[in-house]
């Protein structure tokens, strides 16, 4: 079964008198442990169909099932609870809480699934362990680099274990030797078992997935897998 | 199940909310000022009207319930009348001799009059000593009891003789390490013989009940009388019960005694205890409707304050909401999360009004006896959350209605 599948989806913002329309008619099905990269130029509605993938957002018309349930018909308490258990999401800004430290910021997640003190703690520890942040977890966001914050983010994508992790341009605020480390660890993540969906516009970035989905438009220009794919190596 | 996550939400909320009251102290403070200033005024009123409650009940005790005062002046009149009542005919023993005789509802009955005196025994000397004239049912008439001895007997008063009861406070100044029985003081320089001390009784108004000596009437007349103090008769009611008919009966015999003509309005006043009552209740009355107005004032503005910075916390945190949104807190979780930070906020400013207005009411002991009840401090506590969850409302509904991708997108 696919843990999405998306079929004929549409997006309209309404701007006063004028309708926006972010997506046309797109489908699209995703099945576990893909590795999927979808891509642009500005403006083609590439976080439109994350924000609608990840529960964020809602379509204007058209179906989605998220592991074989209709998301249409979910009640917002429902939609919550989705995005907190089954979906990690990571963000170009980061978007971390900066008056909390980097551990705090990976419980979060935990917190909201009501999981009890001592157990967050130790999955939020094991989490940064996994990125590679054990030594920095009391540090808050803005005395972390920022890959190092991205970093954070993904263990906050990570540590309630999610059907996907989706990142909307991970790599987009950071320079392209930092950006290389991240795509290593999406390519970990990926080997460990995790379906990854990833918005880039740059081909290098693209180059990493198994699978490119282009989109023009709002509409699915082409969706095709990868030949020859980047594996990302990193100096240690 | 549900209860648990309210727990859990609950106790997160409450972290979250101490964080951010931290991150803004001086703003925090400054915002709850109306709170401070309502809980401060509403713990002092009803520190006030428990003050006034408590020397209600101890005074009115002291007062009898039972007793009527026949007086020139009424208790509790405007100073308008003040020449009408000064001119009135005296009150005279000959008058509380009629009573005495004719009256059929009087457990008791004594005329009385004070002076302020100075009291000698050898070296000792004591000023300001209330020297009263009454006769041997002053006892029954004022509730106080005998520590030593005995109080002069109907004879010794009826004769007028030289003896004394002493208050108990003059009893141990005169007499720190002997007997005051059987000794001779002097009142004023005539020298008396004491036959009793009476037990402490504390203080009246503030005027201390213990600070007096008792004298029979007939000897204070030859010695002390002084007409423009005037006497009083004291009269106290065989059943409290007919305290209504015993006035009336009281009435017409001091109507005809002084002659006052039918249809002629009473040329003397009858006292009671209700005066006061009727009066403690009114300054109660004010005390609570100045300090409810006040209270009522600042606690809707520290209302509206509350909810505006709590507006402007939500704004601020736009971003913060939507991030929370987005790893799946639930509406209702934000929701509490900003109710339960304008109710700790509400919460700090009445626990500041209550580290401020305590002192005060130490303050307020001073003059009424009193001390700030652990009620009002209780009702402090729930009206500051309550004015907080009230004002802290809109601002979090608007919080957990946010779109979650309007909300991340918020710079
Ligand atoms: N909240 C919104 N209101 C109006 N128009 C929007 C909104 N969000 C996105 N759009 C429009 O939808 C289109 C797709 O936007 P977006 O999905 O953010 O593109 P991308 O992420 O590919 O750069 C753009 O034309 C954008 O202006
Ligand atoms: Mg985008």
């Amino acid at each position: 079964m696919n843990v999405i599948n998306i079929k004929n989806i549409s997006k309209i913002y309404q701007m006063g008198t004028v309708q926006v329309s972010a997506l046309v008619d797109v489908s699209i099905k995703i099945d576990r442990n893909e590795y999927v990269a979808i891509m642009g130029p500005s403006g083609s509605g590439k976080s439109t169909l994350m924000n609608i993938i990840g529960c964020l957002d809602t379509p204007t018309s058209g179906l989605y099932e998220f592991n074989g349930v209709n998301v249409g018909e979910m009640a917002d308490n429902d939609l919550a609870t989705i995005r907190n258990k089954e979906i990690g999401f990571v963000f170009q800004t980061f978007n971390l809480l900066s008056r909390s430290d980097a551990l705090h910021n990976v419980e979060l997640p935990l917190i909201y699934a009501g999981i009890k003190r001592s157990e967050r703690r130790e999955l939020a520890e094991e989490a940064l362990h996994h990125v590679k942040l054990g030594d920095r977890m009391h540090h808050k966001p803005n005395e972390l680099s920022g890959g190092q914050r991205q970093r954070v983010a993904i263990a906050r994508a990570l540590v309630t274990k999610p059907s996907i992790i989706l990142a909307d341009e991970p790599t987009g605020n950071l320079d392209s030797k930092t950006g290389i480390e991240i795509m290593a660890l999406f390519n970990e993540l990926h080997q460990q078992g995790n379906t990854i969906i990833l918005v880039t516009h740059e081909e290098d970035i693209a180059a990493y997935a198994h699978r490119i989905i282009r989109i023009r438009d709002g509409m699915v220009e082409s969706d095709h897998f990868v030949e020859n794919r980047h594996v990302p190596k990193i100096l240690a | 199940m549900k209860l648990l996550d309210f727990g859990f939400e609950l106790k997160e909320g409450l972290a979250i909310s101490f964080q951010a009251i931290r991150a803004n102290k001086m703003r925090s403070v400054l915002t709850t000022l109306g709170i401070i200033i309502g809980i401060v005024s509403v713990t002092l009123m009803g520190t006030a009207i428990e003050g006034l409650n408590r020397s209600f009940n101890e005074n009115i005790q002291k007062l009898g319930a039972d007793v009527l005062y026949v007086q020139k002046f009424p208790w509790f009149d405007g100073g308008d009348n003040w020449w009408k009542y000064r001119n009135r005919k005296d009150i005279t023993v000959r008058q509380y001799r009629s009573i005495k005789d004719q009256a059929t509802m009087l457990a008791a009955a004594s005329p009385s009059s004070g002076r302020m005196a100075t009291v000698k025994y050898l070296n000792h000397s004591i000023e300001g000593v209330m020297a009263v004239g009454s006769n041997q049912d002053y006892l029954a008439i004022s509730g106080a009891t005998m520590e030593n001895g005995r109080f002069f007997s109907q004879a010794e008063s009826d004769g007028g003789r030289p003896v004394v009861v002493l208050g108990y406070k003059v009893a141990g100044d005169l007499f720190p390490n002997e007997t005051p029985i059987g000794k001779n003081v002097k009142v004023s320089n005539y020298t008396y013989r004491v036959v009793g001390v009476m037990a402490e009784q504390g203080n009246f108004l503030g005027w201390s009940l213990d600070n007096r000596v008792v004298i029979p009437m007939t000897n204070f007349m030859q010695r002390f009388f002084n007409r423009r103090h005037g006497i009083e008769i004291q009269v106290k009611v065989s059943d409290l019960k007919q305290i209504e008919d015993a006035k009336e009966e009281l009435r017409g015999i001091l109507r005809k005694v002084r002659n006052v003509k039918p249809g002629d309005e009473d040329d003397f006043a009858i006292n009671q205890q209700e005066l006061f009552i009727q009066t403690f209740n009114t300054i109660g009355g004010v005390i609570a409707g100045i300090g409810l107005f006040i209270t009522a004032l600042s606690l809707f503005v520290g209302a509206i304050g509350i909810m505006n910075i709590m507006f402007v916390s939500v704004t601020e945190r736009t971003k913060e909401i939507g991030i929370r949104k987005a790893i799946g807190a639930k509406r209702l979780t934000i929701l509490l999360q900003f109710l339960i930070e304008a109710a700790a906020l509400a919460l700090m400013g009445g626990v500041l009004g209550l580290m401020i207005s305590y002192p005060l009411s130490l303050l307020l002991d001073q003059v009424l006896p009193t001390s700030m009840p652990i009620s009002v401090v209780l009702i402090a506590i729930f009206i500051s959350i309550l004015v907080g969850v009230i004002s802290g409302f809109l601002p979090a509904n608007r919080a957990s209605k946010m779109d979650p991708v309007d909300a991340l997108r918020y710079e």
